[in-house]
């Protein structure tokens, strides 16, 4: 009986595991990149954060929904996931800024999710196996699961998309135009937590789409630039590496924040490659490079900055405590660098939002 | 910064309510972290059942109080470079606080390692730690302590209504109110000012959320939550009495993040090194918030954080004091990432307290800002619905979930919710079932509805299952029945089926619970570690159940499950050592256990550590995956024991004493036969099942007679009866007694001494054993006795008797392994009580002050290896006292007299060179002052007082002031010994008792009740009761007083020799 009233789901990867579990969200189809988060809290700011464009989203943490959605957290204006994995939807939220279940949510957006899964599991799948793609459809009729085993072996990898330029803004839009210091931010999927602890900070913020060139910025006569964070593979925004590289040589101070710090390495010459399965998650341990200090840092990024590659004059500034990867470059002279981490946070913790301080100041 | 050489560190003493096991799991993660840096390590703690106080932890212990009086002399002897305060509880800060303040430690040049004790002192004063706050803008509660209703007025205006106005330095809360208009507040204060001068006018936190987080700081600033976790009951009840789930549920993102933000912005603001706790008031409608306290050491907190995150923080918090830095340290679980991290769960944890109210007749059932729970159970799982049930089951009240459960019926549920008991939860789900919408019962409870709404989830489950057959019950529901946590036995109940049934069902449609880890990082790396839970929430197992190479099996360990009044920190000890007796002879271990306050669920005792149910489905669950050699029992006292017959059916190999022999013993009828078969004389008994039949036997067998009721309705289980007028109410009012619910009468023997035998045998041959005295006579449970290893004032024959049915006993029930049997002797006349086939209480104590660890050489009978033990116990040197701990201050109402229910919630042990000087040490251990001057005596009967008048002689002649009552006074005034008459509280007369206790005029109470006259309330009990509110030491057994004034006259406080352990030879 009850049963019956429950809608099927699958979730199909490339490798060809099937996982079956309950539906909610949209009933559609999807593909996108599998991958996870371990974060405790802050679903609605993940699912809103423009990096996470073209995947599907698993949460570690198995019960999901559980303060429900308040539209004052979003970090973009909607959803950005493809499709969403949980162990346990939450049916019954409770909290007073609630305004509505984020299956309704997420329906209303049609983005389809899938519950009662071993997350744990996939997770683990993800880890050793790497990010992989896949397919997520939500029915309210039973799904031809051959069918989908057969498309998700062939789906395509949506890093070969330019995902930037789909969440990029169309048009120039300024925040807080009376403010005297201007700052450009480089859009390639900006969240809104960036942009708020710019205008805290009382700057103005032109936000410009990311394939702006140098001129067109700095005609704006910024007291610097931010390149901000954004999805998929960093080698994709040609153009807005370009850009950065022109805005390093006229000398402006750049702060480039997650896809901004591979950005910027690029700019300067460096490279980057693509992590086996990433870093998604708000426990990420940072040391300073040079100090004792190590700050927990909230992340969400596949790709990073290849260190042994970063031209003279760059120096590492943050590394993983963890597994040592990059989390941060920064020019050895100029009030240039970059930050693998958000810290911005939203969702996450807030120990490092003082680099927006540490930049501003650099920008004068 | 220097790494000191040697260390001192602090222990917590015996367990108590408020201050119990989790000490000993810091203690002993503290030690080893030290050890590992190569110091040499000084402990101090009198707990001998701690796993911190064996062989092998640290290198010198001292079982002696931890007083600055004590540790003050230790400090001279043994000159640390150092001293840990945070790893002992509010014992050894206290203690460490006053030793600050009183210039000890500067004196000796000691440092205080980790938390600096000026921002201890912070922590500890509530103006100072306001002003630190206030200072860098963070808020706490505001309140004006006010001496007029005027000023009280006054003062709420500023603060802002509803206010709550708290009496000062009140007992039990007595006086507090809320108000919610001056009028309110007016009646509410002129109540409050007739029971003290001062009262605080305090903003109040109706409703308010309660969420703590545990903070980790190192001397370069880096600064971490290990973890946060949230009440399920708000504001108003004590977190120790709270149901707490970890992480937090019901946060936003913005809500937790600003909270962590806090504390590290504080516990940087106050300067802690090491590991600490701060716990918030959030208010649920405006996010607003309050900082309630930080505890600037370990705690109860932080032990549950430890085992809810697999972050071990009192082992990193002791690496930060020697001055390491967090991103140095390894991350313990993984061992490739940094210590420097907030672990992330990939599942949810649930703690419910754990009381033992049942055992205190008078003790409100209430539960409120005052901590009264003996212990604790913490679940695991990825759904709360399961991991609640699951913790519910491990509670071991006789529930069998949430819901389904038998004999559980509330007089007034409106009422169960807004005053909540120690059975709320169960409340919940009852209203829930009649009804109740969530709203309704939010409004009362004030409990977040989404907790409300995940109980509801499993009453409605209930409601599908309930009536159907098991057969008809579809796959689908039953999947959902096992992710919501029900058991086989739950699922049995609600469809008329059989606990094996369902499991056969389960089994056959392939419906199999997954073993998962508890990796602290959501399997973002991959990790090595041993921690593990059981789901149904979940398909695939992490691990893998192959046989290690190269290891000659695995064995199964049941641990002892929460701590409560009779089973305690001394099975851990059992089961700890058992699994390291095990892993020295070569075998993988598997330890299962639930309490979040012990060693054996720390990571590194172990091979695999389940942290799951001690239930026969659990325990057939895992046994089934790991395929083990077999399972030991015999080490966690009775929780394991319980199901060992049932195991043994269903195929499971229980190790060491057959099964059917364990059955033997606990079976009355059976253990009865037993002891006629051998010839062995126990005291008269039978079952009965009317009150008249009870009668008749009682008069047959002559009063005295214990009893013994099958069905309690309220007070103690147990009880001593003296005549049939006592019996008549006792079976109508307190018990019931029916054909279903039978009562068993035994002949009391009056004025016996009471004696045990532990010991360890190989199949059925005696290989080990220990006989210790009782001080107080038969009729005081042993677990509330006072126990002398050896013993001093035994017959040889008695001796010889006791051992030779020991060795009948272990031959007729083929004992491999463990086993206890309590006896009483009456001029030489030789009766059995009890018999356990598994560890006792006093394992530790007998197997420490005797230098051969019983448990190790019940291990090695167990797994048929060779036993040798060659040492005598009878033949020290020295002498061992164990002496009970009470926690009568907390528990408001509760007599502190010692009957046939036990009632202490902890021991101690000392050695001294005879029974007086140990019996001191561990007196004061227990919190124990010397009297100076004024002894007040009230005994009861004639024949106590005429036993008594020789201790009452030595005081007077030792140059006390003896006060006494009526008949007390003229007896002793008779014979010859001067005294003062008090008069009692309602005579109202002076000098009065109540002038001389509340005035604090008396340096210790001995009142002994007169055993016959057992009424319920009278003076003699208020006059102890108050006693106990005022802190005044008080004894109330004649044997256990005699004692203490013999030992008095002996010795002086400088004869109490500090020595440490091993120097007792």
């Amino acid at each position: 009986m009850e049963a019956d009233l429950i809608r099927r789901a699958v979730l199909a990867l490339a490798d060809g595991t099937v996982l079956e579990g309950v539906g909610f969200g949209a009933s559609a189809k999807i593909g996108g990149e599998v991958v996870f988060n371990t974060g405790i809290v802050g679903y609605p700011e993940s699912i809103t954060d423009p990096s996470y464009h073209g995947q599907i989203l698993c949460q570690t943490y198995p019960l999901i929904g559980n303060y429900g959605v308040d539209p004052a957290r979003f970090e973009s204006e909607r959803p950005q996931i493809a499709g969403y994995v949980v162990s346990e939807l939450c049916g019954y939220p409770s909290h007073e800024t609630s305004v509505k279940t984020l299956d309704d949510w997420l329906r209303e957006n049609g983005v389809p999710g899938i519950s009662g899964i071993d997350t744990r599991a996939l997770t683990k799948k993800l880890r050793v196996h790497g990010v992989m793609p896949g397919l997520l459809a939500a029915a309210d009729n039973p799904l031809n699961i051959a069918r989908l085993r057969r498309e998700a072996r062939v789906a395509p990898d949506p890093n070969a998309r330019d995902l930037v330029a789909e969440v990029t803004t169309p048009e120039i839009r300024i925040t807080n135009p009376q403010a005297r210091k201007t700052i450009v931010l480089i859009d390639c999927g900006v969240k809104q937590g960036i942009i708020r602890a710019l205008v805290r900070r009382g700057v103005s913020v032109v936000r410009v789409p990311a394939d702006t060139d140098a001129g067109h910025i700095l005609a704006f006569a910024p007291r610097g630039v931010v390149i901000s964070n954004g999805p998929g593979d960093p080698k994709r925004a040609v153009a807005t590496i370009a850009a950065v590289r022109r805005l390093l040589r006229e000398g402006v101070p750049l702060f480039g924040i997650c896809l901004g710090n591979q950005l910027l390495a690029l700019a300067a010459g460096g490279d980057t490659f693509k992590l086996k399965f990433g870093h998604r998650s708000q426990n990420q341990p940072c040391l300073e490079e040079g100090t004792k200090r190590c700050y927990i840092t909230s992340q969400n990024h596949g790709f990073a900055v290849d260190t042994a590659t970063l031209p003279r004059g760059w120096a590492p500034w943050f590394r993983n405590a963890n597994d040592g990867t990059n989390e941060g470059i920064r020019h050895r002279r100029r009030p240039v660098f970059g930050v693998q981490f958000h810290p911005e946070a939203c969702p996450g913790p807030t120990d490092t939002e003082f680099l927006f301080d540490t930049f501003l100041e650099a920008a004068g | 910064m220097k790494k000191p050489r040697k260390l001192l560190i602090l222990g917590s003493g015996a367990l108590k309510i408020g201050e119990a096991g989790e000490f000993d799991y810091s203690g002993s993660q503290a030690i080893k972290a030290l050890k590992e840096e190569g110091c040499e390590v000084v402990l101090i703690n009198p707990n001998i059942a701690t796993i911190q106080t064996s062989e092998g932890m640290a290198d010198r212990v001292y079982f002696l109080p931890v007083t600055p009086y004590f540790v003050e002399k230790i400090i001279a002897r043994e000159k640390p470079q150092g001293v840990l305060l945070a790893f002992g509880g509010q014992t050894a800060l206290n203690c460490g606080v006053a030793l600050w303040k009183s210039g000890v430690l500067e004196r000796a040049g000691l440092p205080v390692l980790g938390t600096p004790m000026e921002a201890v002192e912070k922590t500890e004063d509530r103006k100072l730690f306001n002003q630190a706050l206030a200072a860098i803008g963070l808020k706490t509660p505001h309140g004006i302590a006010v001496r007029t209703v005027k000023a009280g007025l006054r003062a709420a205006e500023a603060v802002g209504y509803p206010v709550m106005a708290r009496v000062a330095y009140a007992l039990g809360g007595m006086g507090s109110g809320i108000a919610y208009t001056p009028r309110e507040l007016r009646e509410s204060l002129k109540k409050a000012f007739t029971a003290a001068p001062q009262v605080l006018v305090e903003e109040y936190l109706d409703g308010w959320k309660e969420i703590e987080y545990e903070v980790v700081r190192d001397r370069a600033d880096n600064c971490i939550t290990v973890c946060n976790m949230e009440n399920f009951d708000p504001m108003g009840i004590h977190t120790g009495e709270s149901i707490v789930i970890a992480p937090s549920q019901t946060l936003t993102n913005e809500e937790y993040h600003r909270l962590r933000a806090i504390a590290i912005k504080a516990i940087r603001h106050l300067g802690i090194v090491g590991e600490c706790n701060i716990q918030y008031a959030l208010n649920p409608r405006d996010g607003d918030y309050r900082i309630i306290e930080v505890n600037a050491r370990l705690s109860r907190s932080s032990a549950l954080a430890s085992k809810a995150t697999g972050y071990p923080l009192a082992f990193v918090a002791a690496k930060l004091a020697l001055g390491h830095l967090l991103p140095d340290l390894p991350n313990s679980i993984t061992k490739v990432t940094s210590a420097c991290f907030e672990p992330a769960l990939d599942y949810l944890v649930v703690k419910i307290p754990r009381w033992d109210l049942k055992k205190f007749g008078r003790v409100s059932k209430k539960i409120g800002s005052e901590m009264k729970s003996v212990g604790e159970v913490m679940a695991i799982g990825r759904s709360f619905e399961e991991a609640i049930q699951k913790a519910a089951r491990m509670l071991q009240v006789g529930v069998y979930g949430l819901v389904a459960n038998e004999n559980y019926s509330f007089r007034n549920l409106e009422k169960e919710l807004r005053q909540p008991t120690d059975e709320r939860l169960f409340g919940i789900a009852e209203a829930l079932k009649k009804g109740f919408t969530v709203d309704r019962i939010h409004e009362l409870t004030r409990i977040d509805r989404w907790f409300l709404h995940k109980i509801k989830s499993v009453v409605d489950c209930e409601a599908r299952l309930r009536g159907r057959r098991l057969g008809a019950v579809p796959q689908d529901l039953l999947l959902e029945a096992k992710r919501k946590g029900f058991s086989d036995k739950q699922i049995a109940l609600l469809t008329g089926s059989s606990e094996l049934r369902v499991r056969k069902r389960r089994k056959e449609t392939g419906l199999v619970p997954a073993v998962k880890q508890i990796d602290t990082l959501a399997a973002e790396y991959p990790a090595q570690t041993n921690y593990l839970y059981v789901t149904y929430n979940g398909r695939e197992d992490d691990v893998s159940f192959r046989n290690g190479k190269g290891k000659p099996g695995k064995v199964m360990v049941l641990g002892s499950g929460s701590y409560s009044i009779g089973s305690s920190v001394e099975f851990d000890w059992c089961c700890v050592n058992a699994a390291l007796a095990l892993k020295k002879l070569g075998y993988a271990t598997i330890m299962v256990n639930y309490n979040p306050e012990t060693v054996s669920t720390d990571y590194d005792i172990c091979d695999r550590l389940y942290f799951d149910e001690l239930s026969f489905e659990r325990v057939l669950d895992i046994y089934e995956k790991e395929r083990p050699l077999g399972v030991l029992l015999s080490m966690g006292g009775q929780i394991p024991n319980n199901i060992a017959l049932r195991c043994h059916q269903a195929g499971v190999r229980v190790l060491g004493t057959p099964p059917a022999s364990i059955d033997r013993a606990e079976n009355r009828f059976k253990f009865s036969k037993l002891l006629d078969d051998l010839g062995v004389d126990q005291p008269a008994w039978r079952e009965l099942r009317s009150v008249r039949e009870a009668k008749a036997f009682a008069r047959t067998i002559g009063y005295p007679v214990l009893i013994r009721p099958s069905y309690v309705l309220s007070g103690a289980a147990m009880s001593i009866v003296f005549n049939e007028d006592y019996l008549d109410r006792y079976l109508q009012k307190a018990s019931r007694v029916s054909p279903e619910y039978p009562v068993v009468i035994s002949k009391f023997i009056m004025n016996a001494k009471e004696i045990e035998l532990d010991a360890v045998a190989d199949r059925g041959e005696v290989v080990a054993s220990a006989i210790v005295e009782h001080v107080e006579n038969a009729g005081v449970h042993s677990g509330d006795a006072t126990m002398v290893l050896p013993p001093q004032k035994l017959y040889i024959e008695t001796i010889r008797r006791i051992r030779e049915i020991g060795r009948e006993i272990a031959r007729a029930l083929e004992i491999t392994g463990p086993f206890n049997i309590q006896f009483i002797a009456k001029d030489n006349a030789i009766k059995v009580i009890e018999c356990n086939l598994r560890a006792s209480r006093s394992f530790p104590f007998v197997s420490k002050v005797a230098r051969t660890n019983f448990v190790e050489l019940a291990v090695a009978a167990i797994m048929g290896q060779p036993v040798r033990n060659r040492k005598s116990t009878l033949d020290l040197n020295y002498v061992g006292v164990k002496a009970p701990q009470f926690s009568f201050s907390r528990l408001k109402g509760a007599d502190p007299v010692l009957g046939v229910e036990m009632a202490s919630t902890g021991e101690v042990a000392c050695l001294g060179e005879d029974v007086h000087e140990a019996y001191l040490k561990a007196i004061l251990s227990t919190g124990f002052t010397l009297p100076k001057k004024n002894i007040l005596l009230t005994i009861g009967g004639e024949e106590s007082k005429h036993r008594f008048l020789g201790a009452a002689q030595t005081l007077a002649g030792l140059g006390y002031r003896i006060f006494a009552t009526e008949r007390t006074s003229a007896y002793f005034k008779e014979n010859g010994v001067p005294n003062t008459r008090l008069f009692k509280v309602h005579e109202r007369r002076g000098p009065n008792i109540r002038d001389y206790i509340a005035g604090r005029k008396i340096d210790l109470v001995i009142s002994v009740p007169n055993p016959a006259k057992r009424v319920e309330f009278n003076s003699a009990y208020k006059l102890r009761r108050m006693a106990v509110d005022f802190s005044i030491p008080i004894l109330t057994n004649l044997q256990a007083a005699d004692l203490f004034v013999q030992a008095l006259a002996a010795k002086k406080p400088a004869d109490l020799k500090v020595k440490h352990w091993a120097e007792y030879e």
